[in-house]
């Protein structure tokens, strides 16, 4: 397209843009699969919004006490409260399956497959950890601290409900990518993608650090606010 | 140039070959669209009928003893919530985003054809709850289309029990139908178009369904999560939306919850949905006056640029919906600025189809027809938009027939006009025959002056305060005796034009099997959709070659030009001239 302007045509750096966005060709530079994820996850961008900017204005509107967030996660250990540990080992073990997801994804397209099912398994594994300690926390508030969607001891009734609303909907995905990762590395290690080149692996992997991503929004605003 | 590779590739992996794989699990987009468009407009014939029943206890109250206050209110709910989502978004989006995006792109199937069937069945998954919401005890949710809590859930509402329950699951499952197919149009139209199919040679009815498409995908989360939300307060008793409230006696559990969130959601959700109906209306009724009207579409990059700027504007004015909810009032000032802006692109685009239309060599086709009706409606419409935008003007006439009829005239009745025409336009390209014009004609004139008929006295009504959804008015003071009158004609006129819709389905019947036959491309349009080797196309469209694109889609009457239609994969060389000049005087018209 450039080729076509002599120099009497001016062509400013914003014409310029245009030109390469809406050129005979993709838009964007990547696979179908690819683009389908992002504007997918750009989708649950939304969801994951609207719900958090619900929590913030049902947290605003309530009328009873919210409660202390660093008191009510706080766990017992050795006789000492310690504020947020269980959350925080959460999310670390979250953010470390990022990490063996992105490794998995460089073994993938170096084509060394072994490796890479064995990190997605891991990613899994260290997803599924999560979803077992999230239902922990779950049982630990529900029991011991009577907390329910509908009501909530310790003040105001939309805590509850929020939160396992929120975390709820989270903790889905989580399980959702799980299953994804296990499919997907089930497939890698029987050699389906042979043929096709191995990006899915890069598609799960979007979708796995949007759903860590995630978490890193919900954990700030829920358990630090 | 990868994709070209890919798309030419002779992929036989979802080739029909059986009846069923055929015609009813097909992954063949036109197929699809053609599912997607029969449900719709079966589930909209539904919403139709319950307007007629609206219209007979409004027009002459007491006289139908079927009709209770709660019936009256579940057809308005669900009259509304059909026509709204499960008729426009679907017919336009779903059927004919699905049908057109790969004609008119040049691909041979949306990117994942797979996705796409399970999206419509998804969808017919939808229809089917929403429609076995009639049959539960208690009927369907009386609540209004909007659903605001916390009526919508509170006994004393019809439907509060199950109706509701339905309503949202089903609203949950479209969602996901769409998100489906809408991921499919929107990578389809970035990534698979033909080779020469720049973004700015497109035609503006794939430009407005790319838009339309891309704020559904931004706004029907909203919807998702506030029918999360009011599914929780309903079976788990939370209190999201519900504040502390005595419901007939008694003390609800319910405490500190707020009402206005939902408000806020649902109309972040509403507002877009208008856009996602008007957007692909606006760009296929470009096309047919372009068409019809043998003249290029006039100033097309500002058409496109109104497209996206309405898209982008669409998500910062919802609270114009809400100017009497009782919220800050420094935010009606914000928004009424943001609506009234929405104003400017709207009326670029309908001075545009003006301007197509001056001098132009008019045929008055049944299509053009109903996209000339379609530019009185609309500008009808958004005139009185602008007062609604306005908060001091809202104020006395939100929730009357004003509002009513402002939203019949500039959601309802013009996408629905597009539609006509766009059915009448390419139905030769859906079945090789043309509709009957006769029975159009009636049907177009029927309509049009029909619309009239019933919208322009409810103005009217709504100057007079007669408030909406109220099963009887009774004796009030303010309200004179002849709003009845008036009443009276207003059903009278919308039972006529409802039984004039029955000519429209019969023409349709009757034209697939017995319609004039059209051979390919009988509107002489310039759009790939026309183009294809056979007609209509068969699966894959493009037999061997996909097709290269030399040109825009509206080179009409060109002047020195034989004919007065360019295809836009007829290269340069092959434009046949009056005379022998070269072409060069016209070549940097079509960049």
């Amino acid at each position: 397209m450039s080729s076509k302007l002599n120099k009497n045509e001016k062509c400013s750096a914003w014409q310029g843009v245009i030109q390469d966005f809406s050129g005979d060709k993709q838009v964007f530079d990547m696979s179908w699969g690819k683009l389908m994820m992002w504007i997918f996850l750009l989708s649950d961008t939304f969801i994951f919004s609207v719900f958090l900017t619900g929590y913030m204005h049902a947290r605003m509107a309530a009328t009873d006490n919210w409660p202390v967030s660093s008191e009510v996660f706080a766990m017992t250990i050795a006789g000492n409260s310690i504020p947020l540990v269980l959350i925080a080992i959460m999310t670390f073990i979250l953010i470390t399956s990022s990490g063996t997801m992105a490794m998995a994804v460089n073994y993938a397209y170096r084509g060394e497959l072994k490796k890479t099912v064995y990190l997605m398994s891991a990613t899994a594994f260290l997803g599924a950890c999560f979803v077992g300690m999230q239902a922990f926390e779950w049982t630990k508030l529900i029991i011991d601290e009577g907390i329910r969607p509908w009501g909530n001891p310790l003040g105001a009734t939309q805590f509850g409900a929020v939160f396992f609303m929120i975390t709820g909907f989270h903790g889905l995905h989580v399980s959702a990518g799980v299953i994804y990762l296990t499919v997907i590395a089930k497939r890698v290690n029987s050699g389906v993608y042979e043929k096709k080149g191995y990006q899915i692996v890069e598609i799960t992997g979007l979708y796995w650090h949007f759903v860590d991503l995630v978490w890193v929004f919900i954990f700030a605003f829920f358990y630090l606010w | 140039m990868d994709y070209i590779a890919i798309a030419d590739r002779d992929d036989k992996s979802h080739h029909p070959n059986s009846f069923f794989s055929k015609y009813i699990w097909s992954q063949d987009h036109k197929v699809i669209a053609i599912q997607y468009s029969i449900t719709a407009i079966a589930v909209g014939l539904v919403a139709l009928f319950l307007s007629g029943l609206m219209r007979l206890q409004l027009g002459f109250p007491d006289q139908f003893s079927f009709i209770d206050p709660s019936n009256y209110l579940q057809f308005v709910t669900m009259h509304g919530m059909i026509m709204v989502i499960y008729l426009l978004t679907a017919l336009l989006l779903g059927g004919f985003g699905n049908y057109l995006i790969p004609l008119m792109v040049g691909t041979r199937d949306m990117v994942f054809p797979y996705l796409n069937m399970l999206s419509y069945w998804t969808y017919l998954l939808s229809v089917i709850v929403l429609m076995m919401s009639f049959f539960v005890s208690g009927g369907p949710t009386g609540g209004g289309w909007t659903l605001y809590p916390p009526q919508t859930i509170l006994p004393g509402t019809p439907g509060s029990d199950l109706g509701i329950i339905f309503m949202l699951i089903s609203l949950a499952i479209f969602i996901v139908a769409f998100t489906m197919g809408g991921l499919n149009y929107v990578t389809t139209i970035l990534q698979a178009r033909a080779k020469g199919m720049t973004l700015m040679r497109m035609p503006l009815s794939i430009w407005g369904i790319f838009i339309a498409t891309i704020l559904g995908l931004f706004a029907f989360p909203a919807l998702l999560v506030s029918a999360i939300m009011m599914m929780f307060d309903k079976l788990l008793a939370t209190s999201f939306f519900m504040p502390a409230i005595y419901s007939l006696g008694d003390s609800l559990q319910h405490t500190g919850g707020s009402p206005i969130l939902f408000q806020h959601l649902f109309w972040f959700f509403g507002h877009p949905e208008v856009y996602i109906v008007a957007l692909p209306a606006f760009g296929m009724v470009s096309d047919v006056i372009s068409i019809h009207a043998r003249k290029n579409i006039f100033g097309y990059r500002m058409m496109v640029w109104a497209i996206v700027a309405i898209g982008g504007l669409s998500f910062v004015v919802w609270a114009h919906h809400m100017y009497v909810s009782g919220m800050n009032p420094y935010f009606g000032f914000f928004f009424a600025t943001t609506t009234l802006i929405i104003a400017v692109p709207t009326a670029i685009k309908v001075y545009n189809w003006l301007l197509t239309l001056w001098r132009g060599n008019i045929h008055l086709t049944v299509p053009m027809l109903f996209a000339i009706g379609f530019i009185f409606t609309f500008t009808h419409g958004g005139l009185t938009g602008l007062f609604l935008g306005n908060v001091i003007i809202d104020l006395p006439l939100s929730d009357t027939f004003f509002v009513v009829a402002h939203f019949h005239m500039v959601m309802g009745v013009s996408p629905i006009m597009v539609l006509f025409a766009a059915i009448y336009h390419w139905f030769p390209l859906f079945t090789g025959r043309f509709l009957n014009t006769r029975l159009g004609k009636i049907h177009f004139w029927g309509t049009f002056l029909g619309t009239y008929a019933i919208y322009l006295p409810m103005h009217y009504l709504g100057f007079l305060g007669v408030p909406r959804r109220y099963f009887a008015l009774g004796d009030t003071d303010f309200i004179p005796a002849s709003v009845q009158t008036l009443n009276a004609s207003i059903s009278v006129s919308a039972i006529i034009v409802g039984t004039i819709q029955l000519i429209f389905i019969i023409n349709l019947f009757w034209s697939v099997f017995k319609g004039k036959k059209s051979g390919p491309n009988p509107w002489h349009a310039n759009s790939l959709e026309w183009q294809t080797p056979q007609c209509p196309p068969q699966h894959g469209n493009w037999g061997e070659k996909l097709p290269e694109v030399h040109r825009w889609a509206y080179d009409y009457s060109v002047p020195g030009v034989k004919d007065d239609f360019i295809p836009q994969n007829l290269s340069q060389q092959k434009v046949i001239m009056f005379n022998e000049t070269n072409s060069s005087d016209h070549e940097g018209d079509k960049k």
